[in-house]
């Protein structure tokens, strides 16, 4: 494998970690206050089809995405309201709205488009296309020619959806709102043990319901970068499990932003493996079939849940609505 | 109201109603000034429970103000609503003579109230620091709030003798270093009124000495503080002034200096009360249980009991004192059934099984060993099944609760009817459901289940966690006839007072090695309570 194919899986890999990324991040921000969240797949969903509709009848990506956050963002309110307000099971609202997603979506596709439950096909400004850095080489032809460092510019670093670079900020944002600010440690504290959070004066209501807005809002560029970035318009169940691998990601991570963006990372480049099944002949002499290649993200989640990975402790008071005592 | 500091304002009485009769009548030299905090008429109902009836209080600033009463009295209830956790059905708070209005935690902050609660609220891994500051930040970013309470921290340090890294996470450090921040939590908040709600139930004697001068130095720097408590020797030995609940209402204020644990203990509990548990010296028999080098490793790696030996006899009480999490309640869980050791342990000189399919508590019910488990609402019942079902747990193979292969629910009925009776169970209605019984009742449910089978061997948690006073006396006394019966008792507890009324032995436990034993005559609560916390006895381990 030449260094310019590597760099190509590494492409691959940015663009398909990176809705694991902001899946994990928004259920990072959710399970840290206590909140778990299950629902992550079916708010990006959600998202993706709100988006991908948006823009397909506006033609502006950017409205797209708007509507996007705006439907990612609903979900995470009734989310709120069940296992906040109401102080229901999260798990079970989780399910609920994973249900809502993949139901809804195809059916108001069907009713808005007729196309089989699909969006019509996005083009120019009803997409994000991809961005070209200053200096970088765009044609093939050219990358091939140039330089290791320039191929890496050009290939690796260049030429990603505006998405990308923001979802790649988010990491360090995130590390510095929970570490840095008032609002991640009383954020961090909600998670841990509410009561101390209500005995110092503070709504453990509202800190929780920020928290899954929050969570709402990077779901909803998720879902988007889905149907408006890395496809050209919604499917039907076009998530595809991502947010449960994010929720995989996230316990590997053991809720830490940076370890978050490694563990998206390995899944992302897990994925890109398996769009390469020609590589691994390749470099092996076997051929291994591409089913287990697609499985093998899959695998990793299973390995991963079932604890094989360390002790992962989640936050204290996750899952557990919190009810005044005394 | 003015502040007045002239001694006729004591016979004349000052211009506000309620505190005229209270100063006239305690006579405090101290009072010169509004009362810290004064209560008027308070009254909170949930549903048909009167919590609080019509309750008025005044505490002195600069005073140790003690609230005593048994559980379920209205203590916490009342607490509560100072701190802004429940709004009163009725009545008036006053703050320094200003009436104020407290909706929620922030109001009682902002009003000078700083509550450390039973249960602690920390975040536990968080640092000092940072739990000190959560709520209390300067601005939205955390490293300017951090610095300054460091140095706020330090100077708290130096004024009230309250030392601690702040930089130390809170799993990582013991209980009484936990309190320690709850109480800085409060003064960093500029509290001039501290609330504590029973605040040694998880100290050792001297940590909680250590916490009464804490109080005492807080006391003379200004501070005014209100101990809940249901330890009649720490309201005899802290407090100036002493107000009782009984059911709701305030039964009476009164001078600490002008009372009796005996009255108090009256007054708590409506009739007179048994302090001292009424016991011949021990007839100790043959031995019934011989534990020899036994080791507990819990699921985590940790070893939890680390190669103890001891023996009971018949008719004996062996008391395990030590503070909670030091292996005692492995211990138990080893010989109740329910863990598994290495080691040897006999029950009348026949070995029991520590490992395999023989070492569950059935087997261990069938070799004579009864149990009342510590956490009696985890362990000792199911909460949301009724009390004839939770008198036959454990026991429910027993021919006499079967018919053929079903259950003999009628058998059963009668049965805990019987027990209720015998055992005082209030309300005497087996189809209750077990959380509504109040924890005295629970556990005397439980205790009758384990004594009425005679078992040669009773092991009992926390006889009395949680159990009012009235229970209390009913319990030791027949924990005290179980063994003039001949019967090997085995008691761990984290009341020193308990454990010294009732054993005729004394082991206690540190650090899952017992570090010493004496005889319940010959030993008092300095000597165990240096052992507990470790000091080496000298006179070599048993």
């Amino acid at each position: 494998m030449d260094f310019l194919t590597l760099i190509q899986v590494l492409d691959s890999t940015i663009r398909l970690a990176l809705p694991l990324l902001l899946a994990c991040l928004a259920g990072l921000f959710s399970e840290r206050a206590g909140i778990f969240d299950i629902g992550l797949e079916g708010k990006m969903l959600f998202a993706a089809f709100f988006s991908a509709a948006v823009a397909a009848m506006t033609g502006s990506v950017w409205l797209g995405l708007l509507a996007g956050i705006a439907a990612s963002m609903v979900l995470s309110g009734i989310h709120g309201l069940a296992s906040i307000t109401f102080r229901g099971n999260q798990l079970i609202s989780g399910v609920a709205i994973n249900f809502l997603a993949a139901g809804l979506t195809v059916l108001i596709a069907q009713d808005w488009f007729q196309q089989g439950g699909r969006t019509p096909s996005l083009m120019g400004a009803g997409r994000f296309n991809p961005v070209t850095l200053p200096g970088a080489l765009t044609k093939t032809v050219e990358i091939k020619e140039a330089s290791a460092p320039m191929q890496l510019y050009s290939e690796l670093l260049s030429g990603h959806s505006i998405l990308v670079y923001l979802g790649l900020l988010c990491v360090p944002l995130t590390w510095w709102v929970l570490f840095r600010t008032r609002f991640g440690l009383r954020l961090r504290a909600v998670g841990e043990n509410p009561a101390a959070v209500d005995t110092a004066g503070i709504s453990v209501v509202r800190l929780r319901f920020a928290a899954v807005a929050i969570c709402g809002l990077l779901c909803g560029i998720a879902g988007a970068y889905l149907s408006t970035a890395l496809q050209a318009g919604f499917v039907k169940d076009m998530s595809a499990g991502r947010g449960f691998i994010a929720l995989a990601a996230l316990i590997f991570a053991k809720w830490r932003p940076w370890h978050a963006l490694y563990a998206c990372l390995l899944f992302g480049f897990l994925q890109a493996l398996a769009l390469r099944p020609d590589l691994i002949t390749n470099l092996t002499g076997m051929t291994v079939q591409v089913q287990l290649l697609d499985a093998l993200p899959y695998i990793l989640t299973v390995v991963i849940l079932a604890g094989f990975v360390g002790k992962a402790i989640p936050p204290r008071a996750g899952g557990e609505p919190y009810v005044k005592e005394r | 109201m003015t502040p007045t500091d002239n001694e006729t304002g004591r016979d004349t009485g000052p211009d506000t109603g309620p505190e005229t009769t209270i100063q006239g009548e305690y006579d405090v030299d101290t009072i010169h000034v509004a009362p810290a905090i004064e209560l008027r008429g308070i009254s909170k109902a949930f549903g048909p429970v009167q919590a609080n009836k019509d309750i008025s209080i005044h505490v002195a600033k600069g005073t140790i103000h003690g609230i005593i009463g048994e559980n379920g009295a209205g203590k916490s209830t009342l607490m509560s609503i100072l701190y802004g956790f429940y709004k009163a059905d009725a009545g008036e708070i006053l703050i320094s003579g200003k009436p104020v209005t407290i909706p929620d935690s922030q109001a009682a902050i902002a009003a000078g109230i700083g509550m450390v609660f039973q249960h602690f609220k920390l975040v536990e891994n968080f640092s000092v620091l940072e739990n000190v500051v959560l709520g209390a930040e300067s601005g939205a970013l955390l490293a300017p709030s951090l610095s300054k309470a460091r140095r706020e921290l330090t100077s708290l340090a130096k004024e009230y003798e309250l030392n601690i890294d702040p930089d130390a996470l809170i799993q990582d450090i013991g209980v009484g270093m936990q309190q320690r921040v709850e109480i800085l939590k409060a003064l960093y908040r500029r509290a001039d009124i501290l609330i504590l709600d029973e605040p040694t139930g998880v100290l050792t004697p001297s940590e909680a000495d250590q916490l009464f001068r804490i109080l005492r130095r807080l006391k003379e720097e200004g501070k005014t503080i209100i101990l809940i408590t249901h330890k009649l020797r720490e309201i005899m030995e802290t407090t100036d002034t002493v107000s009782v609940m009984r059911r709701g209402e305030m039964t009476a204020t009164v001078k600490t200096a002008e009372t009796s644990p005996e009255e108090l203990a009256e007054l708590m509990v409506g009739r007179k009360v048994l302090l001292r548990v009424d016991k011949t010296p021990a007839k100790p028999g043959p031995t019934v249980l011989e534990v020899r080098d036994l080791n507990v490793t819990d699921a985590q790696g940790v070893q939890r009991v680390k190669g103890i030996s001891f023996d009971i006899h018949a008719g004996e009480v062996l008391g395990i004192a030590g503070v909670a999490g030091n292996g005692q309640s492995e211990l138990l869980e080893v010989l109740g059934g329910y863990e598994t050791a290495t080691g040897t342990v006999t029950v009348n000189g026949e070995q029991i099984d520590l490992t395999g399919a023989k070492s569950d508590a059935r087997s261990r019910r069938e070799r004579g060993i009864a149990h009342v488990p510590e956490d009696r609402q985890r362990e000792g019942l199911i909460m949301d099944f009724h009390a004839w079902e939770n008198a036959a747990f454990g026991y429910h193979h027993d021919e006499a609760y079967r018919s053929g292969l079903l259950m003999n629910n009628k058998a059963i009925w009668q049965d805990t009817e019987g027990k209720m009776e015998r055992f005082d169970v209030r309300p005497p209605d087996p189809r209750l459901a077990a959380k509504n019984f109040s924890g005295g009742n629970q556990q005397k449910i439980v205790l009758a289940r384990e004594i009425e089978r005679n078992p040669e061997l009773l092991l009992i948690g926390q006889p009395t966690r949680g159990v009012d006073i009235g229970a209390i006396e009913f319990i030791h006394q027949q924990i005290i006839a179980l063994r003039d019966q001949g019967k090997a008792i085995l008691l761990v507890s984290v009341e020193l007072e308990e454990i010294l009324a009732l054993s005729d032995r004394i082991a206690v436990m540190f650090d899952g090695q017992i570090m010493g034993e004496r005889m319940a005559s010959e030993t008092d609560e300095r000597e165990l309570g240096l052992l507990m916390a470790g000091v080496t006895d000298e006179k070599g381990a048993a």
